[in-house]
């Protein structure tokens, strides 16, 4: 409605530019909330990468949500294939087109059809855009592959001129735009449309690798704006089309103070009582060590508190894991008969690491699960290379973090623990499960590595699986190093006996000096005997001498006097 | 302009009896391309088919529903609606040659 000359260069940019947002989930938040308003943005990819879809997103959440109309003129399809192709990801065309809120128009090219002969121009175009956009007051525009018209009319350059007008006047009619085009080799698009359309151009890029598809988008310039640069991975859904940004979720949830339960007593003591909810578990080991099984004790515990749980399995079948459960005593059946448990097992390389999160996500809302245990996570790096997986396991965790969803991931690491160093640094939680051979038997050691937010246990704990469960041991820790299993029970008899030994000898030994020092009473008590008794002798002997000096002087003096009766002796005591 | 002209020739001229021509030119208003296509049909058809034309200009600027309707890019454009099959030539058909060739009014094979 409006023709006044409004030139683009002197239009403000910076922070203030107005963005209409594409409403595709991931899009706006790389972007910073959209598309370039009243601008034409160019979308350029191979055949097959999304163009259409993203620029249909656009037109659709504008009339859904934004209450801006908008007007697909496609140079590729009819109308009705247009509508029915987009039908199976939720866009119902045909209701917006009833509803005044979009419309379709096709041009179908058959170039053998048209001569050309002479000069011409690209009016009805004009037109068409025109009265489409005044009739139902479009706000959005979507020219899906103009490109088709190069070649199809005999004179590119003519087409060139036309469609550099048409963007300009696409700018000046006040409708925010989206062109897409063919991905050139040497150049962004075949044809070179972003010598004309160069405020905002995005990328699409659709490569196989290894047999998985992965879809990836890269907002290649956006005049005036600060944009993500990196190259986002992306998905076509039955959602439509989303974006995932890989750190735009990052570190914007909320941490909870509150503790859950991992099923496993003596763990959640160990852990400082409990792993945080909302947290990320990490538990790494070989194979065999016993990592589903703590899984199904995280989600055992989670049922029975009444919250919901989503276990994904990537290598076994939920029967099998469900039989493989009840064998060391957890039946899950209840809880999956009771809706509270939800298991979902994709090998994923059925698929591409995309539609895994997608199908993730969409599980997320459905099940709106408070813990969700994923097995096996990297098996999915069996499909696509180290840096894919790392990246979508980075998202998953993301996805689930953002929900504050309490997560515990499983990983098989090869014992390294450099193995799984990248991954590590998003659990809050890292349980590394080890396997020790020892005695020709395996058993299974529990380490702590780290715990985000609590004191924990620094000491290694032997890990048994019992028919009715997991149990923690303290392990044997001396100089013979850490025993676990057998080793373990054969150094604690051991030490038993010792103990027991050492007791039999302290007792043999009181016993002994008991009875010596009884015996030696015994003789104490005897020397004494004696020793009073040869006291009472000498103290006899003393008065029988004592007697007999009395006796012998009166016995003298009895002599004396007999013999010398008549005489005084002179040596006598005469006195 | 108002509504499509028909010019029509004589119809006295034997040879052509599978019936008279229809041609439709779709126009812009009047822009000097417009004007050059709808004079040069015209001059050809005098010379090749005198008398067993008729040309019905279409101007989109009055009905600009009939370019999507009608599948018109460009402008001006001239479709041969008989004889079938259907023909479209774009241009202001000042490339004689490519004119006569395009409607096949010249066919390739009786060339000089």
């Amino acid at each position: 409605m409006d023709n006044a000359v409004t030139g683009l260069t002197d239009v403000a940019v910076g922070p203030e530019l107005a963005k209409a947002p594409t409403g595709i989930v991931g899009l706006d938040e790389i972007t910073g909330g959209g598309l370039p308003r009243d601008r034409v943005t160019l979308v350029a990819g191979s055949a097959g990468a999304g163009k259409t879809l993203l620029g249909l997103g656009f037109l659709v959440a504008g009339a859904r949500e934004y209450g801006e109309p908008g007007v697909l003129l496609t140079f590729e399809e009819s109308t009705a294939k247009v509508t029915s192709d987009v039908r199976s990801l939720g866009f119902d065309l045909d209701e917006l087109q009833q509803d005044g809120l979009l419309t379709v128009i096709a041009f179908q090219m058959e170039p053998t059809e048209i001569v050309s002969a002479g000069e011409f121009d690209l009016e009805p175009l004009f037109l068409t855009l025109d009265e489409a956009i005044g009739r139902i007051g479009a706000k959005r525009v979507v020219l899906d592959t103009v490109e088709v018209l190069f070649g199809a009319l005999g004179d590119d350059s003519t087409v060139r001129a036309e469609l550099s007008r048409m963007a300009r006047w696409l700018e000046d009619r006040g409708v925010t735009a989206v062109v897409t085009g063919e991905r050139g080799d040497k150049s962004l698009t075949r044809h070179g449309i972003e010598e004309y359309v160069s405020d905002c151009v995005i990328v699409l890029d659709h490569r196989v690798r290894e047999g998985i598809s992965t879809r990836r988008l890269r907002v290649v310039k956006y005049r005036g704006s600060a944009h993500g640069t990196n190259e986002y991975p992306f998905l076509i859904s039955a959602r439509g089309f989303t974006v995932l940004p890989i750190t735009s979720v990052a570190l914007n949830y909320r941490a909870s103070e509150e503790r859950l339960s991992t099923g496993i007593e003596r763990l959640d003591h160990i852990l400082g009582g409990g792993i945080f909810r909302g947290s990320t578990v990490m538990v790494s080991g070989t194979a065999g060590t016993g990592k589903t099984s703590l899984g199904a004790h995280l989600v055992n515990a989670s049922c029975d508190r009444g919250e919901r749980a989503l276990w994904i399995l990537f290598e076994e079948s939920p029967d099998q894991v469900m039989r493989n459960m009840r064998s060391i005593g957890l039946d899950l059946r209840p809880w999956l008969d009771a809706g509270l448990l939800c298991i979902w097992a994709a090998r994923p390389s059925a698929f591409g690491l995309e539609t895994h999160l997608a199908d993730l996500a969409q599980l997320i809302d459905q099940v709106a699960p408070s813990v969700a245990v994923l097995d096996g996570i990297t098996s999915l790096s069996r499909g696509a290379s180290d840096p894919e997986v790392t990246s979508m396991v980075t998202r998953k965790i993301d996805l689930l973090k953002s929900r504050g969803i309490t997560t515990l991931a499983t990983v098989l690491g090869h014992g390294d623990e450099m193995s799984t160093m990248n991954m590590s640094s998003m659990a809050d939680t890292w349980l590394l499960l080890r396997n020790v051979e020892t005695d020709g038997e395996r058993n299974r050691l529990l380490f702590v590595m780290k715990s985000r937010g609590s004191a924990h246990s620094n000491q290694v704990r032997e890990f048994v699986l019992t028919d009715h469960g997991i149990e923690l041991v303290d392990v044997y820790v001396g100089r013979a190093g850490v025993l676990a299993g057998s080793a373990r029970l054969a150094q604690q008899a051991a030490e038993r006996d010792a103990e027991l030994r050492q007791a039999d000898d302290l007792s043999r030994r009181r016993r002994e000096l008991r009875r010596t020092i009884a015996e030696r009473e015994a003789h104490l008590a005897a020397v004494q005997d004696q020793l009073a008794a040869e006291r009472q002798e000498v103290d006899r002997l003393g008065l029988r001498e004592e007697h007999q000096a009395t006796d012998a002087a009166s016995d003298r003096l009895v002599m004396t006097t007999r013999r010398w009766a008549d005489a005084t002796p002179s040596d006598g005591g005469q006195r | 302009m108002s509504g499509p002209r028909t010019a029509a020739g004589g119809t006295g001229t034997a040879g052509y009896s599978d019936g008279d021509w229809e041609l439709r030119l779709y126009v812009t208003g009047r822009s000097p391309k417009c004007l050059r296509a709808t004079e040069n049909l015209r001059l050809a058809c005098e010379e090749h088919l005198a008398g067993r034309y008729q040309i019905e200009v279409v101007d989109l600027l009055e009905n600009p529903r009939l370019a999507a309707d009608d599948q018109i890019l460009a402008v001006p454009t001239v479709v041969r609606k008989l004889p079938l099959p259907i023909r479209k030539l774009v241009g202001d058909l000042s490339d004689t040659d490519r004119l006569l060739v395009g409607l096949e009014l010249r066919p390739r094979s009786a060339a000089p």
